[in-house]
């Protein structure tokens, strides 16, 4: 209480100065002198001779409703609000001007970005030495420098997607994808050899998906992708045509028999128990085979279809089998409902 | 070398002169893609060249070229938001003349890897100053004239400005005062945002 007593207060111009956010408070607890930029928060009504508890709220520490229990505030950070519109967030710190009084020193806090819009302020309602404009300064480059980023992100984000519909592989198993696969069939069509088109369909993948998660999912797509290039020739092309459906084109094929054994092959392969975090997923592979003699003419949606209506045969005849398309195939699959199998195959 | 700082240069080119006139400087400076990302750093020999190119595009010598771009930087209403973050510097012309010493470290303070050449201001008498600038860049004491010179009229300042010659790397701008409020000026709320 001695140092208090002793504390020679400055003058008032010096606290507009210094703190222009200031309030002197008398002995009753009346404004008796408010700082520049505070007056500028309230322009149309007057704070000085106001009682402080009337023009602010201390909404922390809480219940302080009183002078007496403000006078125990001292040294403390407040949280204050001020009355009238547009409402004000302020924090404070109050400390006794040694006549009775207190002097608080008021500031934005975080409310700062709100209140310069709010209120006009410019450069000059703040202390030199306030920090104030340089977070504003800092919040404005940033959010450019934010922006130009987020742009670029933007733009290279749309690349991205043009170079993936320009990609011809499938970035989960490495494979040919839809487009790879229809520029094949074009060029085996245009060159008029012998060709076959196989169609493969994992039968209980969806089980996988569901039970143990999409991470198993692709990891026995990937896979099963492995075991397809394995039991095929390098000159054959491998994509993968959706969720789980593959496609093989295999040129210069000139025995039937040949088909038979590769897509057995690639059936036995895939029902190889394959295991994701020790846990075993069992699937199967239905396949649809077209062969195309030379000299056939035909077209590429022909050729897919064939195969197509193959696969259906295979999942009729209950999976995990291979059926090479005949004319009669078409006719009854005109005239035969799909199977169920069919409704787990995803697109 | 910054892509802001290319990404300026070329922004500058565009909206004063159109596309096509860019295209025609990127054909001779540029190697691959005619367009700069803001975001994204280059070789630093791309900027003296892209100037070069400019200057011979447009048949301008390269000093005039810079003054040109500074004075874009700061008047576009495209590059506002440039304008904006200078008046942070300072209540008045004076204030801001002096907060350009900050001005690589406050444009750090936002882009980290963004380097602005160092600029050094000295106070003389009678409302006489002059500005250093120390850049690998020739002819950025023009640029920074270009500044300058729109930045006085922001504050409503009037100033004369005056190239001195550029010697072992750096360059001096003379700036003499004459009236500290010469116009209104044009006004800078701290809560109107640029963007």
């Amino acid at each position: 209480m001695k140092v208090v007593s002793k504390l020679q207060m400055p003058a008032c111009d010096v606290l507009d100065v210094l703190c222009p956010m200031h309030l002197q408070i008398d002995a009753q607890g009346l404004i008796c002198r408010a700082g520049p930029t505070i007056r500028k928060l309230r322009p149309d009504v007057s704070l000085t001779g106001r009682a402080f508890l009337d023009a602010f709220a201390v909404s922390r520490p809480r219940g302080i409703t009183t002078i007496d229990s403000l006078w125990k505030a001292e040294n403390v950070k407040l949280h204050l609000s001020m009355a009238g519109q547009p409402p004000a967030q302020l924090k404070g710190v109050m400390v006794p001007d040694g006549k009775g009084g207190v002097i608080v020193n008021l500031s934005f806090g975080i409310s700062i970005l709100q209140a310069v819009s709010d209120y006009a302020l410019t450069n000059a309602d703040f202390a030199a030495t306030d920090l104030a404009i340089e977070m504003l300064y800092l919040v404005e480059a940033k959010s450019a420098a934010m922006e130009a980023s987020r742009k670029l992100n933007l733009r290279l984000q749309g690349a991205k997607v043009a170079a993936e519909e320009q990609a011809f592989t499938d970035t989960l198993t490495g494979l040919g994808n839809r487009r790879a696969l229809d520029q094949t069939l074009e060029r085996m069509i245009a060159s008029e050899v012998a060709f076959a088109v196989m169609h493969i369909d994992l039968d209980y993948f969806k089980v996988v998906n569901d039970t143990l998660g999409h991470a198993a999912g692709d990891h026995v797509l990937q896979v099963v992708a492995r075991a397809m290039i394995e039991e095929t020739r390098a000159s054959d092309i491998v994509a993968r045509v959706g969720g789980d459906e593959f496609t093989v084109v295999l040129p210069d094929v000139r025995d039937i028999d040949i088909l038979e054994r590769v897509g057995q092959r690639i059936i036995d392969r895939i029902e190889m128990p394959i295991f994701f975090n020790d846990t075993e997923c069992k699937i199967s592979a239905s396949i649809g085979t077209v062969w195309m003699q030379a000299s056939t003419a035909i077209s590429r949606e022909t050729v897919l279809e064939d195969a197509d209506i193959a696969l259906y045969a295979s999942k009729h005849k209950g999976r995990a089998c291979q059926t090479f398309y005949t004319p009669e195939l078409r006719a009854s699959a005109n005239s035969v409902k799909p199977p169920i199998g069919r409704g787990e195959r995803k697109v | 070398m910054h892509g802001l700082i290319l990404r300026s240069i070329q922004n500058y080119m565009c909206d004063s002169y159109g596309r096509n006139a860019w295209l025609q400087v990127a054909a001779r400076a540029v190697p691959e893609h005619p367009d700069f990302e803001a975001m994204l750093s280059y070789d630093d020999a791309l900027a003296p060249a892209v100037l070069d190119a400019m200057g011979a595009v447009l048949g301008r010598p390269r000093s005039e070229v810079m003054e040109d771009i500074g004075t874009y930087l700061v008047s576009h209403p495209k590059t506002e938001a440039v304008r904006r973050l200078l008046r942070f510097g300072g209540v008045n012309f004076e204030d801001f003349l002096h907060s350009l010493d900050d001005m690589p470290d406050r444009a750090r303070m936002a882009v980290s890897d963004l380097h602005l050449p160092a600029i050094e201001l000295h106070e003389h008498d009678d409302g006489r100053y002059s500005l250093i600038c120390d850049s690998p860049l020739a002819d950025f004491g023009y640029l920074m004239m270009g500044v300058l010179r729109v930045m006085a009229d922001d504050y409503g300042a009037l100033a004369l400005l005056d190239h001195a010659g550029r010697s072992s790397g750096r360059e001096t701008v003379n700036i003499q005062l004459i009236e500290r409020d010469y116009a209104d000026g044009r006004t800078f709320e701290l809560g109107a945002r640029a963007l």
